[in-house]
C-alpha cells in the first residue's frame, strides 16, 4: 500500500480525538478536570448529527455540538468551582448521564443517512509532490484540526494570557496575586475546552463515522483521550502527537484484522486499552519512589540510560489540577 | 453522622428529587411520551406483579454487593472505576470453577466453592488496579478502566474460544449450567433468599467494619488526609491495597450471583456486568457514603432500572432511560448539596 495514502488516512481519521485532547489539555492546564469526555463526545456527536439533519447545515451541526460540549463543561465548572462539590464525582456522573441521554434522544435517528462534511482539496497546493495528497487533499475539518494544534500551542507558550492560563493550573494563588480572576478564567477555559470536545464529537458523526447508532462504536474513546492528555504531559504538541500515534495504531490494527480473519473482531477493538495502561505506566513510573531505589542498584551506564529514558517519558500534571481555589 | 444530616434537612433533597423528575419528564415530552403514562408504566414495570418484583430484587443484589465494596474504597478516597471488570472476573472465575468441578462434586459444594472462586477473581482484579495505582503511579480511574476493557475482551475470547458451546461458539455465552447449580428460590416468587441475605450481610459487614474497627478508621483517616495518615504511622499503601482487594472481592461475589442467581442466564457471556458496578457508584454517591442509606437507594435504583426497561419496551424507547433518571438524581443532589452548603456558609460570615 502507498505510504502517503496511509498517512493521509491517519490524518483524516484524527480530528475527533485531536479536538478532544486539545480541549481537555486547555481545561486541565487551567486546573479543572473534565472527566465527562466519554459521555460528552457521544452526546455531542448525536446532537451534531440531528441538528445537521434537520437544518440541512453541517456548520449548524458543528455549532450545536460545541454548544452542548460547552454546556456540559459549564455544569462541571459550576458544580465544582462555584458550589465546591467534588470535580471527579461530577464528571463521572455527567459521563454516564450524557451517554444515556445520547442513546435515549438519538434512538429514533439510528441508521438514518444524513449530511456530512464534504471533501475539499485546496486548489494549487494539492498538486505538490508528497505533501499535496497528504495535507491538502482533505476536508475543512482536517485543515481546522491542524491549525488548532498550532493555535493552542502558540497561545499557551507564546502569549501573555497563555502564560496566565498555565499559572491557573500550576499556582493559582500566584496568578491571583498578579490580578488574574482565577475562578472566572477557569470557567472560561473549561467552557472553551468543552466546546472543543464538542467539536470532536461532531467530527465523528458528521465526518469520520457519519450518522448515529447504538452502540455508536466510539464508546471508550473519551477515556483514551483523557489518557492521551496524561501521556502528552499537558503539552499541546506532545498531546497531538499522542493522538496521531493512537490513530496510527488503530489503523494498523484494522489492517492486521483484515489480514487475520480468524481472530474475533472484539479482541482488536479492546487492544488500545492494555496499551493505555502500559503507556501510562511508562510515563508515571519515573515518579515512583521504589523505581529510584531499584535504579540505585544497577550498574552506572545502564542506570544513566534508564534515568534518561524515564525522565524523557515522564510527565507531571499541573500542580493544582483538580483542587479548589479559595481567596483567603 | 452523615445519615442524620440527610434526615435533618429534607427540603433540599425533595427539591433535588423534584428537579430530576421534572428534567426526566421534559425528556419524555421531547420523545413524545406522556410523563404520567411513563410513571405508571415504570411503577407497574417494577412492582406490577410478583414476577416483576422478583426481577427488581434480583437486580438489587449485585448493586448491593458493589455498593458495599465501593463504600470501602471511597472511604479511603479511591475511585474504583475498575469495579465493572472486577464483577466480570468474579463471574469468570466462578464459571471456570463450576465447569471443572460440576461433574465431580455435590452441587451445593460446587456453588460454595464457586462463590470463593468469584471472590478471589474479583479481589485479584481489584488488587491489580491497586498495584498499578500504588506502585506504578497509574491513576486508579485509568488503570481500572483499562482493566474493565481487558476483562471484557478476556470474556469474549473465552466464550468464542476455549469455553465455547459444543457446536458453534457465539457471543451469546457459554453452555448454561443445569438447574441443580442454580441458587434455590421460592416456588412462586423467583428470588433466592440466599443471595438477598448475602447482599444485605455484605452491607452490614462493611458498615460495621468502617464504623467499628481499627481498619475502618484508618481507611477513613487516609481518605480525609493521606499525608497526615502517613505521618501518623498508618501503613497507608498496605491499607489502600487491602481496600482495593476487599472491594474487588465483593464485586466478585456480585459476579458469582450473576452466574448462579435466580434471574441469571446461568452462563458466562460478554457484558455480564451490565453496568451494575457503575450504577453502584451512583448509589454510593447519592447515599453520601452511608451504608445505611445505600440499602434503600440501591433498591430504588434497581426498581427504576427494571421499571424503565418495561417502559422502553412498551413505548419503543431506548433502554437507557433509567440511566437518565438515575444520573439526573445524582447530579441534582450534588447541585442542591452545594447550594445548601454555600448558602449556609454565606450566612455564617
Amino acid at each position: 500500500m502507498d505510504f502517503s495514502i496511509l498517512i493521509a488516512s491517519v490524518l483524516a481519521a484524527s480530528p475527533p480525538i485531536l479536538f478532544a485532547v486539545l480541549g481537555e489539555t486547555i481545561t486541565e492546564k487551567a486546573g479543572v478536570i473534565n472527566l465527562s469526555l466519554d459521555g460528552s463526545m457521544l452526546l455531542t456527536a448525536m446532537v451534531g448529527f440531528i441538528v445537521a439533519l434537520h437544518t440541512e447545515s453541517v456548520i449548524l451541526g458543528f455549532c450545536a455540538s460545541m454548544g452542548v460540549g460547552a454546556l456540559i463543561a459549564f455544569i462541571i465548572a459550576f458544580v465544582s468551582l462555584t458550589l465546591h462539590q467534588p470535580q471527579v464525582a461530577t464528571g463521572f456522573v455527567l459521563t454516564l448521564l450524557s451517554r444515556d441521554l445520547a442513546y435515549v434522544i438519538g434512538n429514533p435517528y439510528a441508521h438514518i443517512p444524513g449530511p456530512q462534511v464534504s471533501h475539499t482539496p485546496i486548489p494549487g497546493l494539492v498538486g505538490l509532490p508528497v505533501a499535496g495528497p497528504i495535507l491538502f487533499d482533505q476536508n475543512p475539518i482536517v485543515y481546522l484540526s491542524l491549525v488548532t494544534i498550532f493555535l493552542v500551542w502558540a497561545y499557551m507558550f507564546r502569549t501573555r494570557p497563555g502564560l496566565n492560563l498555565q499559572g491557573l493550573g500550576e499556582r493559582p494563588t500566584a496568578a491571583f496575586a498578579r490580578g488574574v480572576n482565577v475562578t472566572v478564567m477557569r470557567y472560561v477555559y473549561t467552557l472553551i475546552g468543552g466546546a472543543l470536545v464538542g467539536l470532536g464529537g461532531a467530527s465523528f458523526s458528521l465526518m469520520v463515522k457519519p450518522g448515529w447508532a447504538r452502540p455508536y462504536g466510539i464508546e471508550g474513546t473519551g477515556w483514551i483521550a483523557l489518557a492521551i492528555v496524561i501521556f502528552g504531559g499537558w503539552q499541546p504538541l506532545r498531546v497531538a502527537l499522542g493522538a496521531y500515534f493512537f490513530i496510527a495504531l488503530q489503523t494498523a490494527a484494522n489492517l492486521l484484522q483484515s489480514g487475520m480473519p480468524n481472530i474475533p473482531t472484539q479482541l482488536f477493538s479492546t487492544l488500545p486499552f492494555p496499551l493505555m495502561i502500559l503507556t501510562l505506566l511508562l510515563v508515571t513510573l519515573g515518579n515512583a519512589e521504589w523505581m529510584n531505589r531499584v535504579l540505585n542498584h544497577l550498574p552506572k551506564g545502564m542506570q544513566r540510560f534508564l534515568i534518561r529514558t524515564l525522565k524523557t517519558l515522564q510527565t507531571v500534571p499541573p500542580a493544582s489540577l483538580g483542587t479548589l481555589f479559595r481567596k483567603e | 453522622m452523615n445519615n442524620w444530616a440527610i434526615q435533618a434537612r429534607p427540603l433540599p433533597r425533595i427539591i433535588a428529587i423534584l428537579s430530576a423528575l421534572v428534567f426526566s419528564a421534559f425528556i419524555l415530552l421531547i420523545l413524545g411520551t406522556s410523563p404520567l403514562d411513563a410513571v405508571a408504566l415504570i411503577l407497574s414495570g417494577a412492582f406490577g406483579s410478583s414476577t416483576k418484583l422478583a426481577y427488581v430484587m434480583t437486580a438489587w443484589v449485585p448493586v448491593l454487593f458493589c455498593s458495599a465494596g465501593l463504600l470501602v474504597t471511597f472511604a479511603a478516597g479511591l475511585w474504583n472505576i475498575g469495579i465493572e471488570g472486577q464483577i466480570i472476573m468474579g463471574a469468570l472465575f466462578a464459571t471456570g470453577l463450576m465447569q471443572t468441578l460440576q461433574d465431580s462434586l455435590q452441587p451445593g459444594a460446587v456453588l460454595i466453592l464457586a462463590a470463593f472462586a468469584g471472590l478471589m477473581g474479583g479481589a485479584c482484579w481489584g488488587m491489580l488496579a491497586g498495584a498499578l495505582r500504588l506502585y506504578g503511579n497509574v491513576n486508579e480511574i485509568f488503570g481500572g478502566l483499562g482493566l474493565n476493557f481487558i476483562a471484557g475482551s478476556l470474556t469474549v475470547y473465552l466464550v468464542l474460544g476455549p469455553w465455547k458451546r459444543p457446536g458453534i461458539g457465539s457471543t451469546s455465552g457459554t453452555q448454561p449450567f443445569p438447574s441443580s447449580l442454580w441458587l434455590p428460590a421460592f416456588k412462586g416468587f423467583q428470588v433466592s433468599p440466599i443471595e438477598v441475605l448475602l447482599g444485605l450481610m455484605a452491607m452490614v459487614f462493611v458498615g460495621w467494619a468502617l464504623r467499628g474497627t481499627h481498619f475502618g478508621l484508618q481507611l477513613k483517616a487516609i481518605g480525609k488526609n493521606l499525608r497526615a495518615a502517613f505521618l501518623k504511622g498508618i501503613p497507608v499503601y498496605q491499607r489502600m491495597f487491602l481496600a482495593f482487594g476487599l472491594c474487588g472481592a465483593l464485586a466478585g461475589l456480585a459476579g458469582w450471583v450473576l452466574v448462579v442467581g435466580t434471574s441469571a442466564r446461568h452462563n458466562l457471556f460478554p457484558l455480564i456486568s451490565s453496568g451494575y458496578g457503575f450504577l453502584a457508584i451512583l448509589v454510593v454517591l447519592l447515599a453520601n457514603l452511608s451504608a445505611l442509606w445505600s440499602v434503600p437507594i440501591s433498591f430504588f435504583f434497581a426498581a427504576i432500572s427494571m421499571g424503565s426497561l418495561q417502559l422502553a419496551l412498551q413505548r419503543q424507547l431506548d433502554s437507557s432511560l433509567g440511566g437518565v433518571i438515575q444520573g439526573m438524581l445524582v447530579l441534582s443532589i450534588l447541585v442542591t448539596k452545594g447550594l445548601q452548603s454555600r448558602l449556609l456558609s454565606g450566612h455564617g460570615k
